[in-house]
């Protein structure tokens, strides 16, 4: 690869779950080594005196009371699902 | 008046009529069907219009609410309820809202007629509304040109007088970038100003709703009916809503503008350059003193907005999952198989990109060099805006580097495109407020392209971003002129 970046991009689909093809693997190796490459200059950015945030608004542990009120029923809630039965969601076989 | 020319009212406008029963909004709804019906073949500008439900609101709309009767078009990853949201994905599939968003709950409160879904980039990833997988957007100005994106359906939709105003999202400019290639008004609110609940995340830490219209008081009269506290959006903020149309009319002077030396970039186009230039001597002989001033980190925005906009994307879209709703592979051999086929059929060729960038600089090994610094780079940028406003009321820059592009002109370079968004991005990265408004034409081979001008200025200062883009907007008629089609 062009960069010192070591983005394998087949191993990363496989974390997200994500299914691609041979030609989308090889398109985005180089689309995001073009990508890495161009940000790398946040590497020389001097910030050993800064904090990470994981947002912009200083707001923490927002409580609210636990009010009950009228919400999705059951029906409404599964009015999309692909499968469904006895008002629950059917998924795939995950235990042998 | 026509009833063939209450589709290119503003907000303002239209209420007068219907508060004087000279029009109902029954009519208003049929005359915006009719100029649909003749418009939209060129624009598409809609993936869903529902006017059986609008009419029926119609009937009993209260002309006497801040927005009573006014038909409002709905960027499509914002849930209205019985309504498709696709979100400009095929994974989403058949899928139907079983509720109304809480900036729907509050502008139907308001009186308006949520009655179309509009086009958009997959997910809301693109500045052309190119990578939606349902179909292609057209800019009502030049119908070889992108409306701008990610909001590209709800600009072109206003800009085509086929809405009378939109609503739209925006992560790293898609309500002003749109707003700017298709020469109307478009306002990114300040973080957590608009509440989120209902609104299909992409990144939620830069997420904003928010309106498109033809005019500042438009956008003034959207953002008092939806602005505002909400508890089921834990990062809403808690702060009163003031009435933003109030400081319309007022004057500029004692305003200060910051002009960023960081924002005379190269591959802006100089014609874009030239009308922001025009507008800041405009801004000048209105009252406004013009102040130059240094925003140091601006040229990482770009890298950090990515870093930090894939990782939350990555995380958010594994939601999209074929178990709850949305399309599903078929015959999966196992649980692996069932995501990994459903994901691969569902999502576009950005959203792939972006799940795989985002998933990277959050595995193992990575975090740390990539979003952990990428985090703390945006803390400077934002303390960059933080010592910028001690000085300034609002900072003037253009809104996009260039006007509307060639549809296909940047598909294959996904770091052209992600560069459409050099101006904005900060601003989300930031938490502040940001609005574009219409600042002038290039002719590009015959065609009139619109230019905006996009004004920023500190969290929950909307009102004073209103007060400034209105006095510019009545200062000029650049808001006036229409696309001819």
């Amino acid at each position: 690869m062009a960069t010192k970046t070591d983005l394998d991009v087949g191993y990363v689909a496989k974390l997200a779950r994500l299914n691609l093809s041979d030609e989308e693997t090889r398109l985005f190796q180089k689309q995001l080594a073009d990508v890495l490459k161009y940000a790398e200059k946040l590497s020389k950015v001097d910030v050993s005196h800064v904090e990470a945030a994981a947002h912009a608004v200083p707001m923490f542990n927002v409580f609210r009371e636990d009010e009950p009120c009228d919400w999705l029923t059951a029906e409404e809630a599964l009015s999309n699902a692909p499968h469904k039965a006895n008002q629950l969601f059917l998924v795939t076989k995950v235990v042998e | 008046m026509s009833r063939s020319d209450l589709p290119a009212l503003t907000i303002a406008d239209l209420q007068s009529l219907l508060r004087r029963k000279e029009v109902s909004p029954r009519e208003v709804l049929e005359s915006l069907r009719a100029r649909i019906e003749s418009v939209e073949p060129k624009i598409d500008a809609y993936l869903s219009i529902d006017f059986k439900a609008a009419l029926k609101e119609a009937e009993k709309a209260n002309v006497d609410l801040p927005l009573g009767g006014v038909p409002i078009a709905v960027k499509d990853i914002i849930n209205v309820a019985g309504q498709p949201c696709t979100c400009g994905s095929k994974i989403l599939g058949n899928y139907r809202s079983p509720y109304d968003a809480t900036v729907i709950e509050k502008l139907r409160a308001a009186g308006a007629i949520p009655f179309g879904k509009t086009n958009m980039d997959e997910f809301a990833m693109g500045s052309s509304t190119e990578n939606s997988s349902i179909k292609v957007t057209r800019n009502p100005w030049d119908l070889s040109r992108v409306p701008g994106g990610s909001s590209g359906g709800s600009a072109a939709a206003v800009a085509a007088d086929t809405a009378i105003a939109g609503i739209g999202t925006d992560t790293g400019g898609s309500i002003r970038q749109p707003a700017s290639l298709c020469g109307i008004v478009g306002l990114k609110p300040s973080y957590g100003r608009v509440s989120r609940f209902g609104l299909t995340a992409f990144a939620s830490s830069l997420d904003q709703v928010g309106p498109l219209t033809k005019t500042v008081r438009d956008a003034a009269m959207i953002m008092s009916a939806m602005a505002g506290h909400d508890r089921h959006d834990s990062t809403s903020l808690p702060d009163p809503v003031p009435d933003y149309t109030k400081n319309l009319g007022r004057d500029l002077k004692g305003i200060k503008l910051g002009v960023p030396k960081e924002y005379r970039v190269e591959g802006i186009d100089p014609r874009v350059s030239s009308a922001v230039n025009a507008a800041i001597k405009q801004l000048e002989s209105l009252g406004a003193e013009i102040v130059h001033l240094s925003l140091p980190h601006t040229d990482h925005g770009i890298a950090v907005y990515y870093f930090l906009a894939t990782a939350e994307a990555s995380a958010n879209l594994a939601r999209f999952d074929g178990v709850r709703y949305g399309h599903h592979a078929k015959d999966p051999k196992d649980l692996l198989d069932h995501y990994g086929r459903t994901r691969e059929q569902g999502f576009g060729a950005e959203v792939k990109r972006r799940i795989i960038l985002g998933t990277y600089v959050l595995s193992s090994g990575y975090y740390d060099a990539y979003y952990i610094r990428a985090q703390k780079v945006r803390e400077l940028i934002r303390g960059d805006f933080v010592k910028a406003f001690e000085k300034v009321d609002a900072i003037v820059s253009p809104t996009s580097p260039v006007p509307a592009f060639k549809l296909g002109e940047r598909t294959a370079d996904p770091l052209a495109m992600y560069l459409a968004d050099i101006f904005t991005a900060t601003g989300n990265l930031a938490g502040i407020c940001g609005i574009s408004v219409p600042c002038g034409f290039a002719k590009v081979n015959g065609s009139q392209l619109p230019i905006g001008l996009q004004i920023l200025a500190k969290s929950l200062n909307e009102a004073r971003i209103f007060q400034i883009a209105h006095a510019y907007e009545q200062s000029t008629d650049w808001h006036k002129q229409r696309p001819k089609l």
